[in-house]
C-alpha cells in the first residue's frame, strides 16, 4: 500500500512540480494507513489468541485428563525452574536488606527492616521477579518446542493420526505454566525472607526477633500474600497462553521458530508487568 | 519405567514444597489463623483509639495474651474495640483496659489491669473501665497553653 501511495506521489510529482505541503499531505496519509493496518493485526492477534486461549480451557475439561503429560510439564518448567528461581529469591532478598539497612538506620529505624524486605517481596517483586524469570527459563523453552514441532510438522502428524494437538501438546503445558507460577512465587517469597535473615540478622546484627515479629506484624494475609498469589495465578495464565500461543502459529522455518521464542519472552514480560500494574491498581495489592 | 517414577516423585515434593511455602506465607506471616474453638472475646468502648490497628496486640504485663479482632464505631459514637483473648484467661470483671504506646513514637497496644472482684470476665462481656489513648499533640498543646497562662499571671 506504502509503495503505491510513492507512485501516486512520484505521479503527481512528474507532471508538475506539486507544492511541499500537498507531498508532506501524501506522506502522512501513507502513516495513517500503516498505522490503521496495525492496530487491526494487533486487534485481530488478540481475538485469535482469546479463541486459542478458549480452545486451552475446553481442552482442559475435556477428558482423557493427560495427567502424565501434566506431570511430564510440570517437571519441566516446575522442577527445572526451582535453581534459578531459589537462587534468584536469595540473592534478591540479601541486597534488599542491605540496601533497606543502609537506608533505614539513617532514620534508626533498622528495627523495620523485615517489614520493608517482607512488603516489597509479597506485594511485588516475588511474583513479578518470578514471572520473568520463569518466562525466560520454562516459556521460552516451552515456545521453541511447540514451535519446532509445528514447522516439522509433527503437529499435523498428529492431526492425521486424529489426535488433536491442542489437548494433547498445547493444554499440559498452558497448564503446568499456571499451577508452576504460583508455587514458584512462594518459594521465591520464602528463599528471598531467608536471604534479608541471613543479610539483616547474621551480617548486619538487626535482632533476629524483631525481624521476624516486624515482618509478621506488616504482612496482612488478605491485603498481602492472597494478592501475591491472585498475582502470580494471573502471571502464570499469561505466560502459560502467550507462550503456547506463539509457538503454535510459528512460521514453518527454523527462523520462525527463533522469532517466536523471542517474541514470547518479550511479549510475556511486557503482559506480566503491564498486569502487574492493573492488578495493583485495582485492588490496592 | 523407573525414571517416571523418579520424576513423578520429584514433582510431587516440589507441589509439596510449593504449598508448604503458600502455607507458610499465609500463616505464619500472614497471620492467618484458624479460627476453631473460640477464645475468650471481649468488648472494650474508648473515647479515642488513637492509632491502635487491628491485629494490635493485647497485653497484660507485657506479656502477649491476644489481639484486637475488629474497631468499629458504635452507637454511642465510641469506638468499639473487640478483643481476641487467650480462652483460659480469668480475668475479674473490674479490669481496666488501656491504649499504650511502644516507647514514646511505637505501635500501640492495649494493655490490661487485672483488678480484685471475684467475678469473672465471660465471652462477649464489655469492659466497664477503659483508658483511651494518650495524644501526645494535644498533651505538649497543653503543657505549652499552661505554661504561657503561668507566665501571664506573673506579669
Amino acid at each position: 500500500m506504502a509503495s503505491e501511495l510513492d507512485d501516486v506521489a512520484g505521479l503527481v510529482q512528474g507532471e508538475e512540480p506539486p507544492a511541499l505541503p500537498h507531498r508532506a499531505l501524501v506522506r502522512l496519509g501513507a502513516l495513517v494507513e500503516a498505522l490503521g493496518a496495525r492496530a487491526q493485526r494487533l486487534v485481530l492477534e488478540l481475538g485469535r489468541m482469546a479463541r486459542f486461549g478458549a480452545a486451552i480451557v475446553l481442552a482442559a475439561v475435556r477428558p482423557p485428563w493427560r495427567v502424565r503429560r501434566l506431570v511430564f510439564e510440570v517437571f519441566d518448567t516446575g522442577v527445572l525452574s526451582l535453581a534459578i528461581v531459589g537462587a534468584s529469591g536469595l540473592t534478591v532478598g540479601m541486597v534488599l536488606a542491605l540496601q533497606g539497612y543502609n537506608t533505614l538506620v539513617r532514620f534508626g529505624a533498622e528495627q523495620s527492616l523485615g517489614a520493608v524486605v517482607g512488603l516489597s517481596l509479597i506485594r511485588e517483586l516475588g511474583p513479578v521477579l518470578t514471572g520473568l524469570l520463569v518466562t525466560g527459563r520454562a516459556g521460552s523453552a516451552m515456545a521453541a518446542q511447540i514451535g519446532m514441532m509445528v514447522s516439522t510438522e509433527q503437529i499435523d502428524g498428529m492431526r492425521t493420526l486424529a489426535v488433536d494437538p491442542i489437548h494433547y501438546v498445547v493444554m499440559p503445558k498452558a497448564l503446568a505454566m499456571s499451577l508452576a507460577m504460583p508455587l514458584l512465587s512462594a518459594l521465591f517469597i520464602v528463599a528471598a525472607v531467608f536471604g534479608g535473615y541471613l543479610v539483616g540478622v547474621k551480617l548486619l546484627g538487626v535482632d533476629g526477633g524483631i525481624y521476624l515479629t516486624s515482618l509478621e506484624n506488616a504482612v496482612e494475609f488478605g491485603d498481602d500474600v492472597l494478592g501475591s498469589l491472585l498475582k502470580a495465578c494471573v502471571f502464570g495464565l499469561l505466560v502459560g497462553l502467550v507462550a503456547t500461543y506463539r509457538g503454535y502459529t510459528t512460521a514453518r522455518s527454523s527462523q520462525g521458530v527463533s522469532a517466536s521464542t523471542t517474541s514470547t519472552v518479550v511479549t510475556a514480560s511486557v503482559c506480566i508487568l503491564v498486569a502487574d500494574y492493573v492488578i495493583t491498581a485495582l485492588w490496592g495489592v | 519405567m523407573q525414571s517416571s517414577r523418579v520424576r513423578d516423585l520429584v514433582v510431587g515434593l516440589f507441589v509439596l514444597a510449593g504449598l508448604a511455602a503458600i502455607a507458610y506465607l499465609s500463616l505464619q506471616i500472614g497471620g492467618l489463623s484458624y479460627k476453631g474453638p473460640r477464645g475468650l472475646e471481649l468488648v472494650a468502648s474508648f473515647d479515642a483509639v488513637g492509632g491502635l490497628s487491628e491485629r494490635a496486640p493485647v497485653r497484660i504485663a507485657g506479656v502477649k495474651v491476644g489481639q484486637v479482632e475488629s474497631i468499629v464505631l458504635g452507637d454511642d459514637l465510641r469506638a468499639r474495640v473487640t478483643l481476641d483473648l487467650d480462652p483460659r484467661l480469668e480475668l475479674s470483671t473490674d479490669t481496666v483496659g488501656s491504649i499504650r504506646t511502644e516507647g514514646l513514637l511505637g505501635d500501640q497496644f492495649i494493655e490490661l489491669a487485672p483488678g480484685g472482684e471475684e467475678e469473672i470476665l465471660r465471652s462477649g462481656d464489655q469492659l466497664s473501665f477503659t483508658e483511651s489513648a494518650i495524644n501526645l499533640e494535644k498533651l505538649i498543646g497543653s503543657v505549652v497553653h499552661d505554661a504561657r497562662l503561668g507566665d501571664g499571671e506573673e506579669e
